[in-house]
């Protein structure tokens, strides 16, 4: 790992101010992407401005059926957490897919999300649930926050501070992991909601996540696993690499969108 | 250079490292507690777990800095006076253990696994629980033996009496 210094926050405005003082500086929240990436030295921030002690973005807040998620909270709480279990299982279930019982007391949902891993688990969820990206300066709507591989609508200094959304009628991911790293190879969330269907696809696309509207529509208009078995994704729009072909992972889509409506049932 | 501060074992320490310092290697090199090991460095194989605050931590993948003010126990904090913690027991027992390397990491996830699950484990979520710990040993059989008897020994007296 390159030398880097760095910083223990308190408050986000601290934050902000003191990435804004700097050319090459990044925030972390649980680190479990950035340290080993710095490890790999594949990356060399100058500062690190740790946000993981700042309390006012960490907790899980439930007001009827809107949810709202801190997004310095570690996947393991909202894997655990009764409340949202009680109104979206499925995003509590994401979570406890994601890496290992470790990984989970230290990653964040703010982390993921601004990190927009093309094969991180919960740009799926976010996506599908239509949630809202909350910053310190303004809400993004999913469909415009997500903008390619580890490409998102936020600024350079701008910090994540939770992610919001309203409870799905029903919802289900499903994932076929890496064998190896336990990042989704494909994994597929789907939420059914008054307004319709949405489906939205990690691991597999060459522009990271995305939605698949003729699932989305098939699906609306029967909601089965069935109605998806005939859809299939174009191999051109996905990922080819030592571990599995765009064929394949267009096979994987389809097989595991039937899986994410079936436990949604 | 930054100064650590951490409450280890139940004892306070501190010392001085550079900010890219490693929890592992300031555990192993500034506290000399060797028994935490570095196994692949690539948050993999979770033979460098620690409890930092209660809870189950790659040390491999945590600056000492980012760690500082926190407690952490490592498995050198398990025993007491001497006798073994019921898990290190229960790997002695029933010999979850070949050459040793992962043994640490195994206890210490262990000992979250049993205190997270309040004494509710089968097999299968022992097995789903090792995820994050490899062992080039043992096939893991006699590892989850005795992470479901240290499981028992630790809840089912405490399971009797609630019956």
């Amino acid at each position: 790992m390159y030398a880097t210094s760095y910083h223990r926050t308190s408050s986000v405005d601290e934050a902000v101010n003191l990435r804004a003082s700097q050319d090459e500086g990044r925030y972390i929240s649980g680190g479990m992407t950035l340290i080993a990436t710095m490890k790999q030295r594949l990356a060399a921030p100058s500062d690190l401005i740790d946000l993981r002690h700042i309390a006012g973005l960490k907790g899980i807040t439930v007001k009827g059926r809107t949810v709202r998620i801190g997004a310095a909270t570690p996947h393991a709480d909202v894997a655990s957490s009764v409340e949202i279990r009680a109104l979206c299982p499925a995003i509590c279930n994401l979570a406890g897919m994601i890496g290992d019982p470790h990984v989970r007391h230290m990653g964040t949902i703010g982390g993921s999300v601004a990190n927009n891993d093309p094969a991180a688990d919960y740009p799926s969820a976010v996506l599908a649930l239509n949630a809202t990206i909350i910053t310190d300066r303004r809400e993004i709507p999913a469909d415009e926050f997500f903008q390619g591989m580890f490409e998102t609508a936020l600024q350079d200094t701008e910090i994540l501070t939770a992610i919001r959304f309203e409870a799905p009628d029903k919802a289900g991911y499903a994932k076929f992991a890496n064998p190896a790293s336990r990042y989704a190879l494909t994994g597929v969330f789907v939420a059914k909601t008054a307004s319709g269907v949405r489906v939205a696809v990690t691991g597999a696309g060459s522009g990271g996540v995305f939605r698949v509207p003729e699932m989305e529509a098939a699906l609306g208009a029967s909601y089965l696993p069935e109605s998806v078995a005939g859809i299939s994704v174009d191999p051109g729009l996905l990922m080819e690499d030592m571990h599995a072909t765009a064929e394949y992972r267009a096979n994987l889509v389809r097989v595991m969108a039937k899986r994410a409506v079936q436990s949604s049932l | 250079m930054a100064k650590v501060t951490l409450t280890v074992n139940g004892r306070a320490m501190a010392g001085e490292c550079d900010d890219r310092t490693l929890l592992v290697h300031f555990i192993r090199d500034r506290l000399g507690l060797t028994g935490t090991h570095v196994g692949c460095d690539t948050t993999q194989c979770g033979a460098c777990v620690v409890h930092m605050d209660g809870k189950s931590v790659k040390s491999c993948s945590i600056l000492a800095v980012q760690a500082s003010g926190s407690t952490v126990t490592t498995i050198e904090g398990l025993a007491v006076q001497g006798e073994l913690h019921p898990v290190q027991a229960a790997f002695n027992q029933h010999h979850g253990l070949q050459c040793g390397f992962c043994t640490p990491g195994m206890v210490m996830t262990a000992v979250d696994m049993i205190a997270r699950h309040g004494g509710q484990l089968d097999e299968a979520t022992v097995r789903q629980e090792l995820e994050g710990n490899i062992c080039r040993c043992t096939g893991y059989h006699n590892i989850v033996k005795a992470v479901l008897s240290a499981n028992e020994q630790m809840h089912g007296a405490q399971r009797q009496a609630a019956e």
